[in-house]
């Protein structure tokens, strides 16, 4: 893969439900490897933008490119396949199911055996290994076979990511992965965050409110207020944008 | 580690033990029943009473979807059973195919409209479908028997070639030969659900919007589970027609349809062999009560009331409730 195409490219995207915009000429470049996020104040079309990027509805104009091809039409389902994982502002797993049920759900799934009635003992074991993997990255392994209903909000997050990286994604779309977390399970999973883009060299990108999380976390930010791109830059430039500061640190901390 | 609950502790009587007890208690059926009051028929029909939630639980249970309308594909198995050996040939294994095939196949292509619908809506048309299928039988009298159900045909003797077996009586023969079929089938349901794609049901349940952002074709996953939960119950009314040697148009009515819902979730709709327990529950109520007055089925009402209010999780439930907390 060139340098010079961007894993996840947006172009002048802008979301319109009636007469209000909810996301407006937005443009981004998110390199391969860098770990992007994405702040604003409540309403400033955060997870509406990760809705046009993740396929959820498409763009009213403006395109989405992934690996440089254009995937403005594709659907949700098929951006999967084609390398996107996805986690929600709630959590979204199998509540009744332990950990190891859970992942294993989605390796399945991300092998194509999800139509299959019985699987070889090679592919028995491909997908358990796989499973046992993505647990270990989300640190797991100890809880593999408690309901994951039962877990704390911490380790429900994580095993939520754990099922997008089941999935084998080339780029990982995290939407508030810290929302209503106390600082123990915080710090629990930006630390895996920061393995996942630093040890396994992903591409992610995130929406967080929380600021600690995204100036230790992320290479680059980008803001969003009322729905348009106010700033991007690293986390040095934003902390020293005044447009950012008036806008929404200055507000928000 | 005080709260820790795993799959295994929490359940009081181990999945294997389960299996054990249950298999014992069937296999001994027509040497223990008697003692207790009842006949060996009465057996067989909670054998397929049972089939016929075990085949709906795994739409209702195990995909988390609600049909109201599974008597149709009872009754089309029970028609389909009764017309081949009254118009086909004497066959018994035949007409539980051609049976189990005509539901099965209504069922599958009826799916086909419903996927699209969830809750409610997709219980409503399941319903509608079902009453389709109960006037056409109750008015086609030429061909169905109409109002006086189908008659005029009788299970052939199992012919081997080298030997037959004689399963015409209702005795012993009979609740064995259904036993076997009833393995089978639940066999072949235990080896669905520990697939791939019987993990995918679960998804569904669990979460469908997971399920979807996985990558699922979620609505093509409840159309096969609708479907093969429709040739399980198809099967159960084959083998209601063999056990009566008659088909019913109340088999097809939503009041049956009703009857297997209830099944399902008295006996626990989350547990592998509720339904059975369910069954045997409902038969014995409809046996004993049914003897006495006309009204039974307010006594079947009210246990159903009192097992959703005590048991949620319906009686086999309980055993998998209790967490190590």
């Amino acid at each position: 893969m060139s340098a010079a195409v961007p894993k996840l490219e947006v172009r002048s995207a802008t979301k319109r439900f009636g007469n209000l915009t909810a996301v407006s000429d937005v443009s981004m470049r998110v390199a391969s490897g860098e770990l992007r996020a994405i702040i604003g104040p409540n309403g400033a079309g955060k997870t509406t933008f990760f809705n046009l990027i993740t396929g959820f509805f498409p763009p009213t104009s403006g395109d989405i490119l992934m690996d440089g091809s254009n995937i403005s039409r594709v659907p949700a389902a098929a951006r999967v396949k084609m390398g996107m994982g996805r986690t929600f502002q709630i959590t979204e797993i199998f509540p009744e199911l332990t950990v190891r049920e859970n992942t294993r759900i989605a390796v399945e799934t991300g092998l194509g055996f999800s139509l299959r009635a019985w699987l070889s003992a090679a592919e028995k074991k491909r997908v358990a290994d796989a499973s046992e993997e993505v647990m270990t990255m989300a640190n797991l392994t100890s809880k593999a076979d408690r309901l994951v209903g039962e877990l704390s909000h911490g380790d429900q997050r994580s095993a939520e990511i754990a099922m997008a990286l089941a999935l084998k994604p080339s780029l990982l779309l995290l939407d508030e992965p810290t929302a209503g977390m106390g600082d123990e399970e915080t710090y629990q999973v930006t630390g895996m965050i920061r393995r996942l883009h630093r040890d396994s060299k992903y591409t992610i990108v995130l929406i967080e409110h929380d600021m600690r999380v995204v100036f230790h976390l992320a290479d680059r930010i980008s803001v969003l207020a009322e729905g348009k791109l106010l700033a991007e830059g690293t986390p040095e430039e934003i902390s020293a944008n005044e447009h950012v500061q008036n806008a929404y640190l200055g507000k928000a901390e | 580690m005080s709260t820790v609950t795993t799959r295994a502790d929490a359940t009081v009587v181990r999945p294997w033990q389960q299996l054990v007890i249950i298999w014992a208690l069937l296999l001994t059926v027509p040497f223990w029943l008697p003692l207790v009051g009842g006949y060996t028929a009465i057996a067989a029909r909670v054998l397929v009473m049972a089939l016929a939630a075990m085949g709906l639980n795994l739409l209702l249970g195990y995909t988390g979807v609600l049909s109201f309308g599974h008597a149709a594909y009872f009754g089309l198995g029970a028609y389909g059973a009764g017309l081949t050996l009254k118009y086909v040939a004497a066959s018994t294994p035949l007409s539980i195919l051609a049976g189990t095939l005509l539901g099965g196949i209504a069922g599958t292509l009826f799916g086909l409209l419903l996927v699209r619908r969830r809750g409610v809506y997709f219980a409503m048309v399941t319903i509608a479908f079902g009453q389709v299928c109960f006037y056409i039988a109750y008015k086609w009298d030429d061909f169905t028997g109409g109002y006086d159900g189908l008659r005029g045909f009788v299970r052939a003797p199992l012919d081997f070639g080298l030997f037959k077996i004689d399963i015409t009586g209702n005795g012993m023969l009979f609740y064995y030969f259904v036993l076997v079929v009833f393995g089978l089938a639940v066999g072949l349901q235990a080896l669905i659900l520990k697939s791939p794609f019987g993990r995918t049901m679960l998804a569904i349940r669990e979460n469908e919007r997971r399920a979807r952002f996985l990558g699922l074709p979620v609505e093509k996953h409840i159309w096969l589970s609708f479907s093969i939960s429709c040739f399980f119950t198809a099967l159960a009314g084959t083998l209601y027609a063999l056990l009566n040697n008659f088909a019913d148009p109340l088999g097809l009515n939503y009041i049956m349809s009703g009857n297997i819902v209830m099944i399902a979730v008295m006996g626990g709709m989350r547990t592998f062999w509720g339904p059975l327990v369910g069954a045997v529950l409902f038969v014995m109520l409809q046996d004993y009560v049914s003897s006495m007055t006309t009204n039974w089925m307010s006594f079947v009402g009210l246990v159903f009331v009192l097992v959703v209010l005590f048991f949620p999780r319906g009686l086999m439930g309980v055993l998998q409730k209790r967490s190590g907390a």
